[in-house]
């Protein structure tokens, strides 16, 4: 339609475009036709002469066209190009099917592995860009309550596009509950229904699992190994929350985030078991290395070999695997627990 | 000042006075050349073209979606980006030039004051302890708490500065910038501190607003950074004969009839404010403050009466190129800004150096 106006008080403005009120307007009854007159601009044109069996064909159509539009009118307002901010929600959309219709994630939408080939990015989630996120042309943003920076994000939510907020923290009812909002923002409510119901399943299953371990197991996360120093995942971090679902005592507790820390400290902490990120480039193993750190040599975990590698975003990631993680997890610790795989991974 | 006399230096007064002006006319022009740029170009392909239809509706009032985007993109978007990157530029530009000045020495960065290191501590405080106990103060300025913090820091570290380095009324300013390393460092130590004791999101955070970005553009920034322009623009002609007294040394300056002690607080506590407004919108971007003036000098020699007002043009000229080239080398991503400056005016920089010579070091 262009920047067409309609009003109808006024001289015109140029672009106006309304219908000349005449209550005189002739009726030719002999032809059976009557005229609307409507006024462009400064300008009169007529825009259609009335003839009742043409009218009637066209309005069959129009009709049959109408029922079409209200049909998928009303189907529940699916965004069509949906931008997806957080890995956690990116990965939900993935799992319930509604991948076709991404149009752009960001930069920490790490799984499945394609998804950042192909699709477009917007970028870091804290570091957006106003225009960026327009330029996609899309109709559906869902974000984690942490995208940034708070400007572009007001920005974001000040636009027709309808923007959608997702609250992220570690805990395991927080997944079943943003999944179901993610479903339901894009309209395919029962498949977010039913993976949030198998990642409840999943995490009673887990708890009850829990309850039968006697004696919990000491285990330290490590982040990394850079320059010799380990970084590893205290309280409050992630790891912390997969270790504890996962039925083991975090060993690094008394730090709090991911903290370095100092081979001394290492010796002190003497884990039974270490979980360590698996390296994406191949050659060194992560194990082997940190096998042979000072600070653990004298470990149980290393002197038992119980050192294991697992994929960061499926171990902390904390979307709808974490409970397949921590399961993953539990078995390897406890291997005499009555583990079966069945209806927790997808 | 021994690099500051380059071969422009051997030319008639006349011949350079000429050269300034004509560096002053092309100055006007680019940054004309560069806001129209950095209006036309963006992640959504919204050209120029659309400014007409967008002025009309503006006028007009209703419009439909696609009007409502380009009237956002234009006026809502890049408007006050553009806006604010001029100032910054500018601001950061002939902070510079008069930090370099004042101290005789090419090589003085606009954050030699220690307002860059103030401000990335408060910058780091506000990132890190914003959910605990730097909560009220977030909550009191909402999204503008990080660019006032920033502000504060950087004006309490030059406060510190100033009164360490200012006896009896006198400003030491050898003390100056040496009590501007130390506490520099001091800034540095604690703002590693803090950086250590963060998790990873916060870093990152952190990393990026050290980077520089002028992705937070908008129309309140635009109001903020206003008066600092301001007191640039009417302190500029007041500082002017006082930095071309320095260039021959404090003393000959006040034979001159220049008040040396009221021109030197005037120039660190206007750089302060300029810097620390800079720093607050669009968080650290470096190279503007060095290179801009330092080009001028190349050419036109060390007059501030054109070196002064052609970093302001240059500067933010400079900045608005920058900008454009980080918001569409990535898009509908965005690189730093910080990265684009220092990747597109270094090899720029060197070329200069190298055909220009370093002048008396010949």
């Amino acid at each position: 339609m262009g920047n067409v106006v309609i009003s109808h008080e006024g001289p015109c403005p140029p672009h106006c475009v309304r219908q000349i009120p005449d209550p005189a307007t002739p009726i030719d009854r002999r032809r059976g036709a009557r005229e609307l007159k409507i006024e462009i601009g400064s300008k009169e044109r007529v825009l259609f002469k009335h003839r009742p069996i043409a009218t009637l064909c066209v309005a069959g159509m129009l009709a049959l066209v109408s029922s079409a539009t209200v049909a998928l009118a009303q189907a529940p307002v699916e965004a069509s190009r949906i931008i997806s901010i957080g890995g956690d929600i990116t990965e939900i959309l993935y799992a319930i099917g509604a991948d076709k219709r991404i149009v752009a994630i960001d930069t920490t939408s790490q799984f499945p592995p394609g998804a950042l080939k192909e699709k477009k990015s917007v970028g870091y989630m804290r570091a957006l860009s106003t225009e960026g996120v327009l330029s996609i042309n899309a109709d559906l943003i869902i974000a984690s309550d942490r995208a940034g920076p708070p400007e572009v994000v007001n920005a974001l939510k000040s636009t027709s596009v309808r923007y959608i907020e997702i609250a992220d923290d570690f805990s395991a009812s927080s997944i079943a509950g943003k999944t179901r909002q993610i479903a339901q923002a894009v309209g395919l409510d029962a498949a977010g229904n039913s993976l949030a119901a198998r990642i409840e399943r999943d995490f009673d299953k887990l708890a009850e699992l829990r309850k039968q371990i006697k004696k919990p197991m000491r285990v330290l996360f490590v982040l990394s190994t850079a320059n010799g120093r380990v970084t590893v995942g205290g309280s409050q971090s992630s790891a912390d929350a997969i270790l504890k679902l996962a039925g083991a005592e975090n060993a690094a507790a008394a730090v709090s985030g991911y903290k370095p820390i100092s081979d001394e400290a290492l010796v002190e902490i003497k884990p039974d078991a270490v979980v360590t990120m698996q390296r994406t480039a191949s050659g060194s193993h992560a194990a082997d290395q940190l096998a042979s750190m000072r600070g653990l040599s004298a470990s149980p975990a290393v002197l038992l070999k119980r050192i294991i590698e697992m994929d960061g975003l499926y171990l902390i990631g904390f979307g709808p695997r974490a409970p397949a993680a921590a399961l993953d997890l539990m078995r390897w610790l406890y291997p005499d627990l009555p583990i079966t795989r069945t209806g927790l991974h997808q | 000042m021994q690099d500051m006399t380059s071969p422009i230096a051997r030319t008639t007064p006349q011949r350079r006075e000429r050269i300034g002006y004509q560096l002053i006319f092309a100055s006007v022009l680019l940054l004309v050349a560069a806001v129209l740029v950095s209006l036309s170009f963006g992640a959504t392909g919204i050209t120029l073209g659309a400014l007409g239809r967008v002025l009309h509706a503006y006028v007009y009032g209703a419009t439909d979606s696609a009007g409502v985007t380009e009237q956002l993109v234009l006026l809502g978007i890049r408007l006050p980006r553009t806006i604010l990157g001029a100032f910054v530029g500018a601001a950061l530009a002939v902070s510079g030039a008069m930090m370099q000045g004042l101290f005789r020495n090419p090589l003085a960065d606009p954050g030699i004051i220690g307002v860059s290191s103030g401000a990335t501590l408060a910058a780091v405080i506000t990132i890190a302890f914003g959910k605990t106990f730097a909560a009220p103060w977030m909550a009191a300025f909402g999204v503008y708490a990080l660019p006032f913090a920033a502000f504060l820091g950087g004006f309490l570290t030059t406060t510190l500065l100033v009164l360490i380095a200012g006896r009896r009324g006198q400003l030491m300013v050898g003390t100056l910038l040496l009590a501007g390393i130390a506490i520099g460092a001091m800034a540095g130590a604690l703002t590693g501190l803090i950086a250590y004791a963060s998790d990873d999101r916060e870093l990152r955070d952190l990393t990026l607003w050290s980077l520089g970005s002028l992705s937070g553009a908008s129309w309140p920034k635009v109001i903020a950074i206003l008066p600092f322009v301001a007191v640039i623009a009417i302190m500029l002609p007041r500082v002017v004969r006082a930095l071309n007294g320095f260039l021959l040394g404090e003393a000959e300056a006040f034979h001159l009839g220049i008040d040396v002690e009221r021109m030197k607080w005037l120039i660190v506590v206007v750089t302060a404010a300029c810097v620390g407004a800079a720093v607050a919108v669009a968080g650290l971007v470096g190279f503007v403050g060095i290179v801009v003036p330092h080009f001028i000098r190349l050419i036109a020699g060390p007059d501030h009466r054109i070196v002064l007002p052609c970093s302001a043009l240059l500067g933010g000229a400079l900045l608005l190129f920058a900008d454009v080239i980080a918001r569409l080398a990535v898009k509908p991503a965005e690189l730093p800004l910080g990265i684009v400056m220092a990747a597109i005016g270094a090899p720029v920089f060197l070329h200069l150096v190298l055909r220009r010579g370093v002048g008396g070091l010949e």
